[in-house]
C-alpha cells in the first residue's frame, strides 16, 4: 500500500467546520467600505433631519410641508438603492473576477461561506435602515400630526415603521439573487434596480390598498364627511348614487349645479339633491390601519427576502 | 491512498462533451502531470476533482474516500484555479488574514516565512504585485492550508521563465518537506519533465495516457532506421508515431528497455517531452493501466477503494 508515502496522519474525528466569527470577519473586511458608505450617507442625513426636527418643534408658526415632502421623496430612493449597490456585487463581482474559484475551494465551503455573508450583510443593512427610518419617523411626526401628510399616504408610508428597514432588506435581497444568476455585477445592479422600483411602483399604486377591505362611508353631496377630512385617512375612490341608488355621472350633477346656479336661496341646490336622495360614497382606509399595514408590508417583503436569500444559497451550492 | 479515483466520468456543456469515460485511479505522495492540449479536458477535471463543478455521469471520491467537494475533501485538499484568482484590492496582509478565517487547517508561519522569502511586502496591494508574485502568494496560501492534496491548474501559463523556474521549484520544495500530494496541469513540457512522478494526457476529453513516468519511458523506445523499412518495420511493432524522413524514419514504439530494436535500426530510450508530442500527434493511440493496453495494471498502482469505508 502508499501508507509510507502517505502525509501527516489525520485525527480520526471529522474536522470541526470553520466558525462563522471568522467568516464574519472576512464579509467585513471585504464589504467594509460599502457598509462604511451606507452609515455616513445615513449619518448624515439624520443629523440633518434631527436638526431641522429640533427647529420645527421649536418655532411656533405652522410649518410649511414643501421641504418634508421633497425630503420623503429623496429618502424614499435609500431603499433601492442601498440594497442593490450592497446586493448587486456580492456574488455577481466574485464570480464575474473568478474569486469564486478561490472562495469555493476554501475549507469553510461554499455553502457556509454564501450563508455568512448574504446573512451578516442582510442584517447589518436592516438594522441601518431600521435606526435612520426611527429618526425620520420622529422628523416627519409633526407633519403627520397637522394633517399635511397623511400617514398611509405612498410618499410617507415607506419612510416609517418597518417599511423602509423591509425595503431595504428586499432590495438587497433581490439584487444579491440577480446577482448570481446573471454573474455580472452592472447587468445584475440594472436588473435589480428596475425589479425593485417596478415592484416598489406596483406595490403602491396597486397592492397596498388590498392588506385589508377599504372602509366605505357616504354623505351628501358635495363634500367630504367630517370623519375621512380630519383622520388623515387615505381616501381610495368616490362615487355618486342618484334616486332609486343607481350610479349617476358627474355631469349629472354638474348640469344639475348648472340650474340652481343663480337661484336665490344657496342651499336650494343641497336641497334639490338630498330632495332626490343623491348620495355621496367613498372607500378609504383609516388611519388607524397604519401598524397593521406596516406589519402586513414588512412581513411579505420579509418572506420575500428570506426566499431570496434561500434560492441564492441554492443557486450558490449547485453553481458550475 | 488514491488522490483521486474516478469511474467513466463524463462532463457535458450543452451538446458537448468536456471530458467522457474518464476512469482513473491516481496513487498519492507523488508529483502528477496533467497535459493535454488546449480544451482537452484539464482544467474539467481539475475542477471536478476539487469540487468547483459536479460531473454529469460517472463517480468521483478523492483522498481515498472522500466524495470530491465534500467538507473533508475541502479542507483536505488546496486548489490554485488558472490565473491565481485572489481578491485585488485587499493588501496582502489582509488576502493571507482573509484565507486564514476561511480554513480550519492554517500554518500562519508558513504563510509570513514564505513571504519574507519573497520579499512580498504586506501592505501591497495584490493588484500590483508582478504575474510571478501573485502565483507565488496563491501557493504559499495554497501551502499554509497544510494541504494532503495541492491541486495546479495550469499555474505556469502567465509566467516569465525565472518566475516558472521559482514556482516550480517552490512546489518541490514543499513535496520535498511535506511529503504532499500534487497534480499539476500544464502545457510547459520542459518544466513538467524534471518533476512529474506519474503522468496523464488528456486529448479531447478522453484519458489517452495514464501511468507511472518511469514505466512509460522505459517500456517506450525511439527507433531510427531506413524509410524503404518503416512499413515491414510498423507491421511488426506496435507503433505510437512514425515520422517520415527521405532516408530516415523515427518510429516510437511500445518496447521493454531491453529490447535491442530490429537489425539495422538504431533503439534508443525515449524523454518525456518526446513520448508526449507523439502520443499528442496520434489522439487515437492509448496507453493506460488495466486490461484494455499494455503497461501497470490498474492492480499495480494501488487501489485503496473502500479501506476508510
Amino acid at each position: 500500500m502508499t501508507a509510507a508515502t502517505a502525509p501527516a496522519p489525520r485525527p480520526a474525528a471529522r474536522q470541526q467546520p470553520v466558525p462563522w466569527t471568522g467568516l464574519a470577519w472576512v464579509t467585513w473586511r471585504q464589504h467594509r467600505a460599502g457598509l462604511t458608505g451606507t452609515a455616513v450617507v445615513l449619518g448624515g442625513l439624520s443629523l440633518y433631519l434631527l436638526v431641522t426636527g429640533l427647529l420645527v418643534r421649536g418655532s411656533a408658526d405652522s410649518v410649511s410641508s414643501q421641504t418634508p415632502k421633497v425630503i420623503s421623496a429623496l429618502v424614499l430612493l435609500l431603499p433601492v438603492l442601498i440594497g442593490s449597490f450592497t446586493g448587486a456585487p456580492l456574488l455577481a463581482r466574485e464570480l464575474e473576477t473568478g474569486t469564486f474559484r478561490y472562495a469555493w475551494t476554501q475549507g469553510c465551503g461554499r455553502r457556509r461561506w454564501a450563508i455568512a455573508k448574504l446573512a451578516l450583510l442582510a442584517g447589518a443593512l436592516t438594522v441601518t435602515a431600521g435606526a435612520f427610518s426611527a429618526i425620520f419617523s420622529w422628523y416627519i411626526q409633526p407633519f403627520i400630526a397637522d394633517g399635511q401628510l397623511p400617514a398611509l399616504k405612498p410618499l410617507v408610508f415607506g419612510l416609517h415603521g418597518v417599511a423602509f428597514a423591509a425595503w431595504t432588506l428586499a432590495a438587497f435581497s433581490i439584487a444579491a439573487f440577480a446577482g448570481t444568476l446573471i454573474r455580472r455585477t452592472v447587468p445584475a445592479l440594472a436588473a435589480s434596480l428596475a425589479a425593485v422600483a417596478g415592484l416598489e411602483l406596483a406595490t403602491t399604486l396597486l397592492l397596498r390598498q388590498h392588506y385589508l377591505t377599504p372602509l366605505t362611508t357616504h354623505g351628501g353631496v358635495p363634500g367630504m364627511p367630517p370623519s375621512l377630512l380630519s383622520g388623515g385617512s387615505w381616501v381610495l375612490s368616490s362615487w355618486t348614487t342618484g334616486p332609486g341608488g343607481r350610479l349617476v355621472s358627474q355631469d349629472i350633477i354638474n348640469q344639475a349645479e348648472g340650474r340652481f346656479r343663480y337661484s336665490p336661496n344657496p342651499a336650494a341646490f343641497s336641497a334639490w339633491l338630498t330632495q332626490h336622495h343623491f348620495t355621496q360614497w367613498w372607500t378609504y382606509q383609516p388611519q388607524s390601519r397604519f401598524w397593521p399595514f406596516q406589519l402586513i408590508e414588512g412581513g411579505w417583503l420579509l418572506a420575500l427576502s428570506i426566499t431570496m436569500i434561500a434560492v441564492t444559497v441554492w443557486l450558490v451550492r449547485h453553481a458550475q | 491512498m488514491t488522490i483521486i479515483d474516478c469511474a467513466r466520468l463524463g462532463k457535458r456543456y450543452g451538446r458537448s462533451w468536456a471530458l467522457r469515460d474518464c476512469s482513473l485511479a491516481i496513487p498519492g505522495g507523488q508529483f502528477v502531470a496533467l497535459v493535454g492540449p488546449n480544451g482537452a479536458g484539464k482544467t474539467t477535471l481539475l475542477q471536478i476533482a476539487v469540487g468547483l463543478i459536479t460531473p454529469t455521469e460517472g463517480t468521483v471520491t478523492v483522498l481515498g474516500c472522500e466524495a470530491a467537494g465534500s467538507p473533508g475533501a475541502l479542507d483536505r485538499i488546496a486548489f490554485v484555479a488558472q490565473d491565481a484568482p485572489l481578491y485585488q484590492n485587499l493588501p496582502v496582509g489582509d488576502m493571507l488574514r482573509v484565507a486564514a478565517h476561511m480554513n480550519q487547517r492554517w500554518d500562519p508561519q508558513l504563510a509570513r516565512t514564505r513571504l519574507a522569502e519573497l520579499a512580498i511586502p504586506q501592505r501591497q496591494k495584490v493588484a500590483s504585485l508582478s504575474g510571478g508574485q501573485q502565483a507565488q502568494l496563491a501557493l504559499t496560501i495554497a501551502l499554509a492550508r497544510r494541504p494532503e492534496l495541492l491541486v495546479l491548474d495550469e499555474p505556469l501559463a502567465m509566467l516569465d521563465p525565472l518566475a516558472r523556474h521559482d514556482f516550480m521549484a517552490a512546489v518541490l520544495a514543499a513535496v520535498a518537506e511535506d511529503g504532499l500530494s500534487v497534480i499539476m496541469s500544464s502545457h510547459v513540457l520542459a518544466e513538467l519533465e524534471r518533476a512529474a512522478d506519474y503522468l496523464i494526457l488528456v486529448s479531447k476529453g478522453r484519458i489517452q495516457v495514464a501511468g507511472e513516468v518511469d514505466d512509460l519511458l522505459s517500456h517506450h523506445r525511439l527507433l531510427t532506421g531506413p524509410t524503404a523499412q518503416t512499413d515491414k518495420q510498423a507491421e511488426r511493432m506496435s507503433v505510437v508515431h512514425a515520422r517520415r524522413g527521405g532516408s530516415q524514419s523515427h518510429l516510437l514504439v511500445r518496447a521493454p528497455a531491453a529490447d535491442p530494436g530490429p537489425a539495422g535500426w538504431e533503439s534508443r530510450p525515449v524523454g518525456l517531452e518526446e513520448l508526449v508530442l507523439a502520443y499528442l500527434r496520434e489522439p487515437g493511440v492509448a496507453a493506460l493501466p488495466g486490461p484494455t493496453a499494455d503497461g501497470p495494471s490498474r492492480a499495480t498502482i494501488g487501489p485503496s477503494k473502500g479501506v476508510r469505508a
